[in-house]
């Protein structure tokens, strides 16, 4: 099979346990306003001016974002790494965009690498078929869940979708006690709002097993990487995270019980 | 660290490098008696040193715990004019230079004009090597394609063993005279050579004890004189060990450490050997002493700390000695390359970490200083906490200690023929040599521009830089039709160039074996007494020759860029690519963009370029490993620059692989500055390719940023990745964690580190793919650490 890829990263390292490689998916059913990969929305093969420089003297290259790989194209790539992943506990994980817009690759890439015994990761926002997420289950070892906003209107205001969905694969996954790491984007103003931050809190708190979340400070930086690649930024939060705004956060979740941790 | 460490190490960093005559005053005095010259020359060897120990100045520093010094005062650096002599030029130079300067006094500099200069010129070592060598090897010396190592300083690079510790002087005087009275005049025609030798490492071993008891009469003297009761105590108890070791076999913790610097002086001193000398294995030759002594209750961690932060600083003390001629001025060389092993495993085959690996440990992080250096031999068997302990101080960001794999440097030793446990009592010495330490003398011969035959090759055997034929005729570039008539004519001219280096190393061996006999040394390294032969003449258990192979990831981007551009692609010919290397790039802007950014990397794990890494590897292995050398050993390979890439550069001119004419080739067997766009894992995989376990040490450097250390399971993987290396055989693998200045350099030259990753936010980028606000935000983060 083949689909549409924008980046594979060696020795990625906060995407899941150990020693990762990690493959981005390119296309993205959501448009969150903070979103830091906008080359990863589009689900076609992108144009963008590349600047080289050689000391002062500049180049500038027509470069594309994103080719089409096959799955043994990746497999070979993934196999590469294989000592690193044995040695670490590590494996591959399928991000993006998100990679289940191309649910058929994905699922026969994962498919494949469980039948090398290689760990899967994939980290997606959930919005998908439940069916999908169902038949997911079988090649997939850790779900690393995106969870941004609990307010179904704030979600749709700021991500273009509505969380419905979302929320009930969570349910799903939770029912099916499958291996689940939330992961909770931290926009300052948008989702560190108190009554939020109290959803989740109390979403998880409903939840029989997935206890473990990962709360992710946002910088203010994407701003930069829509300009390298030529994309309006509309959103500019007016402040990075303080700090003491994140510890207050993280102990919301450990109050209620639940294991935190706190990106970088 | 107690106040008298801090106050010994602020004034050994505070010291200021200076030149002493006293060692070549007292070597000249030595050589113009009249006697001298009716002494056999091991003797005349083993008399002069002899003749500076019971002479020297010494010198004791208040407070201090181990005692000796190797020049009259703290880097007060000797010059060793038997080998090399130092001109008045070569002095000022030295006083002047701006980085590492040695000062020359007045005193001094008369010393050398009237006494030193007149009676050594035209009778040093190093002008007896230069009369020796043949025209062609000058041509190819000139021309760049080798350094010479023994041109200025002696053979060494060997490190003391087991029995070093376990043996006085007056014990091994007992085994010379063993060998003394098996020697057979009747049958043996070497045996008048081995009872000069012998009887001159007899006078070695009288020399050193007479250090020792000069240095205890003056502690004596000392204590006599102070009012401080606690320091007269101190005063007293280091007198009598210098009255008991180096003579006897220490017995205690302090005994063994001041045993050992006993010895490691008379190396030095006796000449100016490659890498000093190195205690090894420390953590295991200290260990019996320390468990004897913490059992008896007459030592705690805190005092061995303590006494071991002295022994660091006595290194500390003594910078390497300095150069002549050109290669005063370029080179900045100051530390003298004592590595300490800790960890790896025991003789039995178990693993070796103990108590006292962790506090040397600890003492390596808070000494924070150049000399000696350090490195940790990790094994398949060492314990994950001794390697989350090595990743906290990596993370400080000192470069130590470097990471070694145990299991390789076993199976590269057994390879040549070592004992099972011989290679596993060894470990790596210098940068990143193997040797079975107590057991080899296992002498670095040179460097070697691989990249220089390469341009060779391109020039069908001419030199551009001297403008003569130094190389052979092996074809016009232009007319060859592929890679392989391409690599088959830099294999020819390779080993041109080798049998050059070989021929003139064997010239260089012999020289020293018959002129410059090490007695002292030889007593110190298992077999001399037994062979009754010298070190410096493969005396010792084992005798290896290496020569260091220099600019691997330069060379295969060279020949990858050739084959790309040249062969597959044919975006243009050989001729084509030629004249843009003559023309240096100029007005190709263009294509040397696409060389540099646009064209396969080694370092990558893209087989594509990396088979040209495994090819010119194999071509220098089958060109240099297994020959035999002029005192009975062999001559391998290791791939190693320590600083000589820059200078290597300086002899070549613009390369396919983008690189403009002058500038520095890639180090060791780490791919061109930048050019690893994959990340560690990609590098490692490549840097894996070539069979490590053929030679004697491989050099790896990575960068990596402090946010790569921040939480435990951030160290859990750092440590992962240094095993996946060593399970691939990777012999060798050192860190430098990055700052702000390596940040500032990339915005300047972004093209040098394209590899440079940072963790941004949430992710890792490219420093270079950044906005420079944003690489502004990350200096800053960086600096405030």
């Amino acid at each position: 099979m083949q689909g549409v890829v924008f980046d594979i990263k060696h020795y990625a390292v906060h995407d899941g346990p150990g020693i990762r490689q990690t493959i981005f998916f390119k296309g993205c059913p959501m448009r969150c306003q903070w979103c830091h990969n906008p080359e990863s929305q589009s689900a076609e093969i992108e144009k963008y001016r590349q600047q080289n420089r050689l000391g002062v003297k500049v180049f500038m290259r027509d470069k594309k974002i994103g080719w089409i790989a096959t799955t043994e194209e990746l497999l070979k790539e993934i196999e590469k790494d294989v000592v690193f992943f044995e040695e670490s506990g590590g494996g591959v994980t399928f991000s993006g965009g998100e990679p289940l817009e191309q649910f058929d690759f994905v699922y026969d890439l994962a498919y494949k690498c469980k039948e090398r015994g290689i760990h899967t990761a994939i980290d997606t926002c959930g919005y998908a078929g439940t069916k999908q997420i169902d038949q997911l289950t079988k090649v997939i070892d850790l779900f690393l869940y995106d969870l941004k906003l609990i307010d179904n209107e704030e979600h749709y205001k700021y991500t273009g979708v509505e969380n419905d969905l979302i929320i009930s694969n969570l349910r799903f996954l939770d029912m099916l006690e499958q291996e689940v790491i939330i992961r909770f984007p931290l926009i300052p103003e948008i989702t560190t709002r108190p009554e939020n931050v109290k959803g989740m809190v109390e979403l998880m708190s409903s939840l029989k097993n997935i206890k473990k979340i990962d709360i992710l400070p946002y910088h203010n930086i994407a701003k930069e990487k829509y300009s390298r690649f030529g994309k309006p930024f509309s959103l500019d939060v007016g402040r990075n995270l303080l700090p003491v705004d994140v510890t207050h956060i993280r102990q919301q979740f450990l109050k209620a019980g639940l294991e935190v941790k706190t990106g970088t | 660290m107690n106040q008298r460490i801090q106050q010994l190490r602020k004034q050994s960093t505070e010291a200021i490098n200076r030149i002493s005559a006293e060692r070549g005053k007292m070597v000249t005095e030595f050589y113009k008696m009249p006697d001298t010259a009716s002494y056999s020359i091991p003797m005349q060897r083993a008399k002069a040193f002899r003749h500076i120990m019971a002479n020297k100045t010494i010198y004791i520093n208040p407070g201090e715990l181990i005692v000796g010094e190797r020049g009259p005062a703290p880097k007060a650096t000797p010059t060793y004019p038997e080998i090399c002599l130092h001109s008045l030029e070569d002095l000022q130079i030295l006083d002047e230079r701006p980085k590492v300067s040695f000062k020359v006094d007045d005193k001094t500099r008369e010393a050398f004009e009237q006494v030193i200069i007149p009676f050594w010129k035209g009778k040093t070592q190093r002008e007896r090597i230069f009369d020796h060598l043949p025209q062609h090897w000058k041509d190819a010396f000139e021309a760049g394609v080798f350094t010479e190592f023994q041109e200025q300083r002696a053979p060494g690079h060997t490190v003391g063993g087991k029995k070093l510790f376990q043996m006085g002087m007056l014990d091994l005087k007992n085994e010379i005279r063993k060998s003394l009275d098996a020697l057979d005049f009747l049958y043996d025609p070497l045996a008048l050579g081995q009872k000069e030798e012998l009887e001159a490492m007899d006078t070695a071993a009288d020399a050193i004890m007479i250090f020792a008891q000069r240095h205890a009469d003056e502690l004596e003297k000392l204590a006599e004189q102070i009012e401080d009761q606690a320091r007269q105590e101190e005063l007293y108890e280091v007198a009598r060990i210098c009255r008991k070791v180096p003579a006897n076999a220490p017995e205690t913790f302090h005994e063994a450490l001041q045993h050992y610097w006993f010895i490691h002086l008379g190396v030095i001193t006796e000449l100016n050997p490659w890498d000093s000398f190195n205690p090894g294995r420390l953590d295991q030759h200290l260990y019996p002493f320390y468990q004897k002594q913490v059992e008896e209750g007459t030592l705690n961690a805190e005092k061995a700390k303590e006494l071991l932060q002295a022994f660091w600083i006595k290194f500390n003390n003594h910078p390497s000695p300095p150069k002549v001629g050109v290669t005063a001025q370029e080179s900045n060389t100051y530390t003298d390359f004592a590595l300490i092993n800790l960890g790896g495993v025991k003789e039995d085959g178990s693993d070796a970490v103990n108590e006292l690996t962790y506090l040397i440990l600890d003492v390596i992080e808070e000494m924070r200083i150049l000399q000696p250096s350090s490195m940790v031999q990790v094994s398949k068997k060492s314990p994950q906490q001794f390697l989350k302990r090595t990743a906290q101080i990596t993370k400080t960001g000192f470069g130590q200690p470097s990471y070694f794999n145990t299991d390789a440097i076993v199976q590269e030793l057994l390879r040549q023929g070592k004992s099972l446990e011989d290679a596993r009592n060894g470990g790596a010495s210098g940068c990143v040599e193997t040797g079975a330490f107590g057991n080899e003398s296992y002498i670095l011969t040179g460097y070697f521009n691989l990249n220089k035959v390469l341009e060779v090759t391109l020039h069908n055997g001419y030199d551009l830089r001297t403008q003569k034929m130094t190389g052979i005729r092996t074809g016009n570039p232009a007319d060859f039709r592929n890679m392989d008539e391409l690599l088959e004519a830099f294999r020819k001219q390779l080993r041109h160039f080798i049998d050059i280096k070989l021929e003139g190393n064997n010239i260089i061996e012999r020289l020293f074996a018959k002129y410059m006999p090490v007695p002292f040394l030889s007593l110190i390294i298992n077999d001399c007494i037994e062979n009754g032969k010298d070190y410096n003449n493969g005396g010792a258990r084992y005798n290896t020759s290496y020569v260091q192979g220099v600019g691997l990831g330069s060379i295969t981007d060279n020949l990858t860029a050739i084959r790309y551009h040249v062969f597959d692609g044919k975006t243009l010919s050989m001729h084509q690519m030629l004249d843009h290397l003559k023309a240096n790039f100029d007005d190709a802007g263009e294509l040397r963009h696409d060389l540099v950014y646009e064209t396969p990397k080694y370092g990558n794990d893209d087989d594509y370029a990396d088979r040209h890494a495994v090819a010119v590897f194999n071509a220098f292995y089958e060109a240099v490993n297994g020959r035999p050398t002029a005192r009975g050993g062999v001559f391998r390979i290791n791939m190693l620059p320590t600083t000589s890439h820059v200078y290597f550069g300086s002899v070549i001119g613009a390369m396919p692989d983008g690189r403009l004419a002058g500038e520095p080739l890639s180090e060791g067997i780490s791919p061109v500055q930048g050019a690893d766009r994959k990340g560690p894992t990609a590098v490692l995989r490549s840097a894996a390719k070539i069979d490590h376990l053929k030679t004697g040490g491989t050099l790896l450097n990575q960068k990596f940023s402090p946010s790569f250390f921040n939480t435990e399971e951030d160290i859990d993987k750092f440590i992962s990745l240094i095993r996946s290396y060593f399970r691939m055989d990777g012999h060798h693998i050192q860190f430098n964690v990055i700052d702000a200045d390596t940040l500032r350099d990339a915005q300047k030259h972004p093209e040098k580190h394209r590899d440079l990753i940072v963790r941004v936010a949430g992710y890792s980028d490219y420093f270079n793919d950044l906005g420079e606000a944003l690489q502004e935000e990350i200096i800053r983060r960086t600096e405030w650490g």
